[in-house]
């Protein structure tokens, strides 16, 4: 249990030092740091990473979201064709979907340029994918559970009853 | 000619919040842990049920007493949490907050001269309500001593036993104090044997982090002479769609309706099928935001204990109360803290003398802050203490 309340302020927030950790789940401060090392060694926490709101940034980021279809053969699995793909940079995130296509993944890059030229000399080619579908991110509400734009709006009274 | 104020509304001072109120919209830095509001939005599926009533037209009042739905979702979920059974067409009144059932309950049963003993510290509309009723109050002091617990002892030293009603509110505002069901029996038997009528505020009940909630309407002998108030503010984040109730029997509800059909007429229609949808679907909701006060809750506790400022183990609604350093009024240390941190919390003794010495700390704000405003009072306290 204590495994699991760990996990969850983590995906709350990575910034949590462990002495918060430890003072919101009762934990001694030295079973927070054991239950997280024994965690990544598990291969259940697999890094921390910062939630970024690009649109906010005068930078440009450019993300899509890019449907594939894949044909197997004999001696290819989707294992296989996932394995080739997750080793590009640019891949952020790769599933492999139920529906109308096979994998779902996410590519970022400085430029629509960059994020196009990825997909048709580097992913299209694959010989097992038949198909890509490429939708640009045009604006983020919400990543990693955390809704982006102005945040603030809490409107309570400074002091009350 | 001037409008003179009747002299019961002159009885009664301006909130003793008022000022740090003030002081706090002036500056745009400060974190408030003075807020005894939760942070969190309305579940949606009660907010949308609210829009989606407001769409179909359904803007006319209800029943005095309710939508009857509404009463029958309500007596279920009492009867389910609390174990308190209730008539949903005679013994539930639906009202604009629990505020309201509170005021109605004073109204319908305090006669001018009756004495009314209010359990302290306490949330601060008890007195002004028996006030504006034309009651007394009686002060009934708890102490640090006793976790905040009210005791026979302590409603006999500020002679109780010769009052015409008690007021409890446990899970209490402001301490966090609860009372669990063998500390509430000595107190249901000293309301029999004086003959008090109980007001129990039980609106913080779903904030209850350790053991169960008990409702002194449950004990032998209890359920005749007790009004319970709870409502949707704090549990389900309603509190701007202003929705509570009172369980009581037939007559006293028949009574209280009787000055809420005068005054009221019925409680919002919007926010009675907001508080339907609440009832009927969003247990999760609440789930996951009493886990998150609770992980609030150790947090703050623990930090307050780091900094050397002694602090009881609140186990219910969302406010600590820890005690102010020697040396040092609460208004005092509020103040300064204040100007110095810009962090707000509330002076003790606003919730009556018995707070004396404490500051009564929300922790229904986000964790980034309480983390930060608790390292701005450790700083203020190596500075100035």
């Amino acid at each position: 249990m204590s495994e699991r309340e760990v996990l969850e302020l983590l995906r709350e927030n990575a910034r949590y030092s462990t002495a918060d950790i430890a003072r919101m789940t009762d934990l001694e401060e030295s079973e927070v740091e054991a239950t997280i090392e024994e965690l990544e060694a598990a291969g259940v926490l697999r890094g921390y990473q910062a939630v970024v709101d690009w649109d906010a940034l005068e930078d440009e980021r450019v993300r899509a979201e890019v449907e594939l279809n894949v044909t197997l053969d004999r001696e290819t699995s989707y294992g296989d064709i996932a394995e080739r793909l997750a080793r590009f940079p640019q891949v952020t995130s790769l599933r492999l979907v139920s529906g109308d296509y096979d994998f779902d993944m996410e590519v970022e890059g400085d430029s629509i340029r960059e994020v196009s030229q990825f997909i048709s000399e580097k992913v299209a080619p694959v010989p097992e994918i038949t198909q890509t579908v490429t939708h640009y991110v045009m604006t983020s509400y919400k990543e990693n559970g955390i809704e982006l734009g102005d945040g603030d709006d809490d409107d309570r009274l400074s002091v009350s009853p | 000619m001037t409008l003179e104020p009747a002299q019961r509304v002159q009885a009664v001072p301006p909130s003793g919040i008022r000022r740090f109120f003030e002081i706090a919209e002036e500056r745009d830095d400060v974190i408030s842990l003075g807020v005894g509001e939760p942070d969190f939005s309305t579940p949606w599926a009660a907010r949308d049920a609210a829009i989606h009533s407001l769409e179909q037209g359904r803007t006319s009042y209800t029943a005095n007493r309710g939508m009857r739905e509404l009463r029958e979702a309500i007596a279920g979920y009492v009867a389910d949490r609390f174990d308190l059974a209730y008539d949903p067409d005679e013994e539930i009144i639906v009202t604009a907050g629990a505020s309201e059932a509170v005021d109605l309950a004073f109204r319908a049963f305090v006669d001018p001269g009756d004495t009314v003993a209010i359990a302290q510290p306490s949330y601060i509309s008890y007195e002004p309500g028996v006030i504006f009723a034309g009651g007394e109050p009686l002060p009934v002091p708890t102490r640090e001593a006793d976790d905040f617990r009210l005791t026979v002892e302590a409603l006999e030293r500020a002679g109780a036993a010769d009052a015409d009603a008690l007021v409890l509110c446990y899970p209490n505002n402001p301490t966090g104090a609860v009372m669990p069901a063998e500390d509430l029996a000595p107190i249901a038997d000293f309301a029999r044997e004086h003959d008090l009528t109980v007001f129990s505020d039980e609106i913080y009940a779903e904030l209850t982090y350790e053991g169960e909630h008990t409702s002194i309407a449950t004990f032998e002998g209890m359920r005749e002479r007790t009004v319970v108030f709870n409502g949707f503010s704090k549990a389900y984040a309603m509190t701007g769609l202003r929705l509570g109730y009172a369980l009581a029997p037939a007559d006293a509800i028949t009574a209280m309706n009787r000055v809420h059909q005068y005054g009221m007429l019925s409680a919002p229609t919007t926010a009675q099928y907001a508080a339907l949808e609440a009832l009927d679907s969003c247990d999760d909701d609440v789930e996951e935001m009493v886990g998150q006060y609770d992980r609030r809750r150790q947090f703050v506790l623990s930090r307050f204990e780091e900094i050397g400022m002694p602090c009881f183990e609140a186990k219910g609604a969302f406010y600590v109360f820890p005690e102010v350093p020697a040396g040092w009024t609460a208004e005092e240390f509020a103040e300064e803290l204040l100007y110095e941190q810009g962090v707000a919390v509330v002076p003790g003794d606003v919730f009556g003398e018995s707070g004396t010495g404490h500051l009564r700390v929300s922790y229904a704000t986000g964790l980034g802050d309480l983390r930060e405003a608790l390292s701005r009072i450790e700083a203020f306290l190596e500075e100035r203490v």
